[in-house]
């Protein structure tokens, strides 16, 4: 009896079905991306579907332009997010919660419900769908991933700090660029990783925004992995993302020695 | 900028007089200066200082009582609501921080965890654009003067709370600044760090010879390090004068109380350099108080002088004076007690000694009375110190006849006796008297008409004088012998037969 007890309450029995979780969900899926990106059709290993990326210059474009895209879309959501931020964490602004509450609201909603909404949008008035409407949808649904880790270093960092700069001569520009931007930096790496690795894999938004005209590179997974004599290539696709997102996640461990960013 | 002073010169808050820059002789000047929040309440309440160039200046106060937003005002940080604060005679009130010629040392130190100490140090100085070989020279100086140097490449949270404020403080006088604001620099530093820094600090300001702002609540801290010592309480100054002036000229109850042990009693002055307090005459050097005026009395503890009388229980009075002894006795003695209890405190004794007529003294000495002791007190003519009542007897408010016979006073109707009333009319403006001693104070709140806080206490040797703030923010005073802690909650009833109605005269 005691022993049941003691294993109901040890902390290591409770781990288990997360355990079981991740081995399926996480684990096995990878070990199958793996497996199919090394084998043919046949379940023979070979590693034509590697050279054939290489020398594939549609998914190279594609790859580039979605790189390319996320890149934009994470700058335009730093640029929109941090003063964002910034104004939402600074007291002497006294901004009311319903500020804060404004960004969240659209976070309620089914991420493809918004984009659908967005469509309804641009064509109510009469805006083309596109290139801009997609940076606009992006842009529109990552922007929170953009100002919560920044907003949450910001509204962390000791306001006598800032006090500390314009009493040793800086003017508000100043102590902004030398102070409060190096130590919001936590924050921008975590924004930066939370916008951009999920834009680089994302398909669904762009398939509503352009009409199905402009591919991105997850798009272009989709098609192959769902396409059955391709799926083996679109492994290989799947793994080239990945190891790209794992480099921008090192990119996110780069810690400054200042506070965390919260998210990541 | 001489014009503009020479204005300012003109004004009447101006008490030095002299107009031109070149004389005057303060670096710092604050002029009536008042800080209200958003809220009403006044951080700030008509401030007035002048600081002298080279100056040790220490604000003290307990919390709350506006030291820091004072402080905050001089640096730049606050902006002041009304009044003006003058810097070197040029009007800065509503400079920004990063234009005055000022550097602050901060409380939690605010030392940049993005760079190590020596860009840190050199923050200023980088802003300012000076040569790297000039600023690596100014780095090393400064940091040498706060007995730093050597831990140039550290980063800063590596380091401890005493060297973390030295590098602070070597970042501010890196800048070389006419004013140095210090805001509690050393309350996160443990007590035997504390005292090697006050003893660093006083060895800094001789060093640099520019002008010090201290902020502290620590009057032991302030009566160490300063020049001039300013006590503030609710906004406002309550004195302002060098230690010792502070210490044994305390100018109110408060200043008396706050600063040090202290003995205060209800007296009155009959003349010059006559006061008679517990039943008994004595002789005083203060003069000018008029005569027969109530007066507050002040005896520090160690300036009361006690002997073992219990031996010769009946002829003290006519006891010889003993010419070896410290003091005069005998005929001069005037009080007599029992030492109530006695705590060794290291250097010296503590006792409480009552008197037969109930007054309780609070002695230091180094020698021990064990309690039971029969002891004669004295005190010297020059330690009596005497101070103008701030409150007499009376509570004075101004109140309304209402229809219904009850007066209107404090944000409350209150039943008074009709003829106190007689003959006025309603909403008739009143002038409402009630005495110290008949407030009643109700331990639960609800038993009172009104509630309201303990919010200061003086022990006047046989009872205490209770400052009650309503939650409307009135204050009164009680006369009371029931011990009550700072921040009770209390109800407040006034029986009708002590108010006392008066006619406004118009």
């Amino acid at each position: 009896m005691s022993k049941l007890i003691q294993i109901v309450s040890s902390r290591r029995t409770w781990a288990w079905p997360y355990i079981l979780f991740m081995l399926l969900f996480v684990v096995l899926p990878l070990i199958l991306v793996g497996y199919y990106a090394l084998t043919d059709i046949n379940g023979t290993f070979t590693l034509r579907n590697f050279a054939k990326f290489f020398t594939h210059s549609e998914a190279i474009q594609t790859f580039l332009y979605s790189v390319m895209i996320a890149v934009f879309n994470t700058l335009i959501c730093l640029l929109i997010g941090y003063p964002a931020a910034y104004i939402m964490a600074m007291e002497d602004f006294r901004t009311p919660k319903v500020m804060a509450m404004l960004f969240i609201l659209p976070m309620w909603i089914n991420f493809l419900l918004r984009t659908v909404a967005t469509v309804e949008l641009f064509n109510m008035f009469g805006l083309p769908l596109g290139e801009g409407a997609l940076l606009f949808g992006l842009c529109y649904d990552y922007l929170p991933f953009m100002i919560y880790p920044i907003y949450n270093t910001l509204q962390k960092m000791d306001t006598s700090l800032i006090e500390a700069a314009q009493d040793l001569g800086a003017n508000r520009a100043q102590s902004f660029w030398k102070v409060i931007v190096p130590l919001s930096m936590p924050g921008i790496y975590s924004g930066i990783v939370m916008v951009f690795m999920p834009t680089v894999s994302t398909f669904a938004i762009a398939e509503l925004l352009t009409h199905n005209n402009i591919k991105l590179f997850g798009s272009l997974i989709q098609d192959y992995i769902t396409t059955t004599d391709l799926l083996n290539y679109g492994a290989v696709l799947s793994l080239v993302l990945l190891v790209i997102i794992g480099l921008t996640s090192f990119f996110g461990d780069h810690d400054s020695g200042g506070e965390k960013g919260g998210l990541v | 900028m001489k014009e503009e002073t020479l204005l300012g010169g003109g004004r009447s808050s101006r008490s030095d007089g002299k107009t031109l820059r070149a004389k005057n002789p303060f670096i710092i000047e604050v002029n009536h200066v008042s800080k209200q929040f958003e809220d009403g309440k006044y951080a700030l309440n008509d401030v007035s200082l002048q600081v002298k160039k080279g100056e040790f200046v220490t604000l003290l106060g307990p919390s709350g009582c506006g030291k820091t937003t004072l402080l905050r005002c001089i640096a730049g940080f606050q902006v002041a609501s009304s009044g003006d604060i003058l810097l070197k005679g040029e009007d800065v009130t509503k400079t920004p921080p990063y234009q005055r010629p000022v550097n602050t040392v901060f409380q939690k130190y605010a030392l940049f965890p993005h760079l190590n100490v020596f860009n840190n140090v050199a923050f200023g100085l980088k802003l300012k654009k000076e040569a790297p070989d000039v600023i690596k020279k100014k780095v090393r100086r400064a940091l040498k003067m706060a007995n730093m140097t050597g831990y140039e490449e550290r980063k800063v949270d590596t380091l401890s709370g005493g060297q973390q404020q030295r590098v602070a403080i070597a970042r501010a006088i890196v800048n070389e600044p006419e004013v140095l604001l210090l805001d509690e620099p050393l309350s996160a530093l443990d007590l035997k760090m504390r005292h090697d820094m006050q003893i660093e600090l006083k060895e800094l300001h001789e060093k640099l010879g520019i002008t010090f702002i201290y902020v502290t609540h620590d009057q032991e801290e302030a009566l160490t390090l300063s020049d001039r010592v300013v006590v503030m309480n609710e906004g406002k100054i309550k004195q302002i004068g060098t230690p010792t002036d502070i210490y044994n000229e305390p100018q109110n109850c408060f200043v008396a109380d706050f600063i040090g042990e202290s003995n205060i009693l209800s007296g009155t002055m009959i003349r010059d350099k006559k006061v008679e307090f517990c039943g008994q005459q004595f002789d005083c050097i203060d003069t000018g108080f008029g005569e027969n005026q109530p007066v507050d009395v002040v005896i520090r503890p160690e300036d009361i002088y006690i002997w073992d009388v219990s031996n010769q229980p009946s002829a003290v009075s006519q006891q010889e004076d003993d010419p070896e002894d410290r003091v005069p006795k005998g005929k001069f003695t005037k009080l007599y007690g029992e030492v109530q209890s006695c705590i060794f405190k290291g250097v010296h004794y503590e006792m409480r000694v009552l008197t037969p007529d109930g007054y309780e003294f609070l002695i230091q000495d180094y020698h021990e009375f064990l309690p039971g002791t029969n002891v004669g007190m004295l005190v010297k003519p020059e330690d009596i110190q005497i101070m103008k009542k701030e409150h007499y007897l009376y509570n004075y408010f101004e109140g309304e006849v209402l229809k219904n016979g009850k007066v209107r006073f404090i944000d409350a109707e209150w039943e008074v006796m009709p003829k106190q009333t007689e003959g006025m009319e309603a909403g008739e403006k009143v002038q409402v008297r009630v005495p110290f001693r008949s407030i009643d104070l109700q331990d639960y709140e609800e038993e009172g008409k009104l509630s309201g806080e303990v919010h200061f206490i003086l022990y006047k040797g046989n009872h205490y004088q209770l400052t009650i703030r309503t939650d409307e923010g009135h204050d009164l005073y009680v006369n009371t012998n029931d011990v009550w802690d700072d921040g009770d909650r209390v109800g407040i009833v006034i029986p009708p037969k002590e108010i006392l109605i008066n006619k406004l005269a118009d």
